[in-house]
């Protein structure tokens, strides 16, 4: 990455001039060709710098106004097969482990879910807690109950 | 169809100042007010677009509408904040970066001053409000482990709480599609 496909970053990462073609105005506003921009970019994309050229929906307005973030206390030694395995459960839209913070916090399986309700999100998490199995210990459902900011990654790069 | 439905927007650029106007991004956009067309068109921006010159003209040919049609709803969506950007989605992990999942337990009578002051840092990607003890979640995105971590403590020492760092070991899923 060198300071051309910085000054591209800081170009887009608040979003896409609204045209039909984006990536001249992108090239336009940069003073860099077209081409440039388009080859530059989709190198980036090809090294997972950019995971896609796409939109971000609001769940909110999409009617999935029930977010959870579930939490599990699972084995170490299980965690990472097991992990994979949530990570494909089709309602789950990330899925991570991440430290623990004993005792107060004994979770080490983070597993986002979406859905209408809470009724939704209870049952995908009962799907969860089936696949987990014995290796899960204790879990818990962190509601959202605001949307406090979402903005998406601004880097000063 | 969605028209302008939170009052005239800028044509051409995408609505800035999104901390001023975050109560719109919990009201449920009637999803009555979608019509078929942008149904059709959520779905296939989620999925994204092709790096070319014309990357809009695929997805036009194939919902029968002009590219520039497309370009107007896709300004539409974003005015009545069914979609919150659109753009290329930066992955700062493959930038040398991270992500650090962090959360702090704020006491009632200082959660909006608190709030406000965390969303001020532009590094805070994300923030949302949980019904845990742990009552406030926000994703550090930074172009160094050591930057992520100067803005942890830079909250600690401003706001006087302790900020629980949960940061990502390993990633086993990460693809958010709504379909609609």
């Amino acid at each position: 990455m060198d300071e051309t496909d910085r000054r591209i970053i800081r170009a887009t990462q608040s979003g896409f001039p609204l045209t039909p073609r984006p990536f001249h105005a992108v090239a336009a506003q940069l003073g860099i060709p077209p081409g440039e921009v388009m080859s530059r970019m989709a190198r980036m994309q090809a090294r997972g710098i950019i995971r896609r050229i796409a939109g971000v929906p609001n769940h909110y307005a999409l009617g999935y106004r029930a977010n959870g973030m579930t939490v599990w206390d699972v084995d170490d030694e299980a965690v990472d097969a097991l992990g994979e395995g949530v990570g494909r459960l089709p309602f789950v839209s990330h899925c991570y482990r991440r430290p623990r913070h004993p005792p107060a916090w004994p979770y080490n399986l983070f597993a986002m879910v979406h859905g209408h309700d809470r009724a939704e999100v209870q049952a995908y998490a009962l799907e969860i807690a089936r696949l987990l199995g014995d290796a899960c210990r204790a879990h818990d459902i962190l509601y959202s109950s605001a949307i406090l900011k979402k903005t998406g990654v601004r880097l000063g790069v | 169809m969605i028209s302008h439905v939170n009052g005239p927007g800028r044509s051409g650029s995408q609505p800035q100042g999104e901390e001023a106007l975050l109560p719109a991004l919990q009201r449920q956009v009637g999803t009555q007010a979608l019509d078929d067309l942008d149904r059709q068109l959520l779905n296939a921006l989620q999925d994204g677009l092709p790096i070319c010159e014309r990357p809009f003209q695929d997805l036009a040919a194939r919902l029968d509408i002009s590219e520039a049609e497309v370009v107007q709803r896709i300004q539409a969506l974003l005015r009545a904040r069914v979609l919150t950007r659109f753009g290329p989605l930066y992955n700062v992990d493959r930038m040398g970066g991270a992500y650090v999942l962090a959360a702090m337990s704020v006491p009632e009578e200082d959660y909006e001053r608190v709030a406000h002051f965390v969303n001020l840092q532009p590094e805070v990607a994300h923030n949302y409000r949980r019904e845990h003890t742990l009552n406030m979640w926000f994703v550090v995105a930074a172009e160094t482990p050591e930057k992520a971590e100067a803005v942890c403590r830079y909250i600690e020492g401003v706001t006087g709480l302790g900020v629980w760092r949960f940061p990502k070991e390993r990633e086993y899923f990460v693809d958010l599609r709504l379909r609609v």
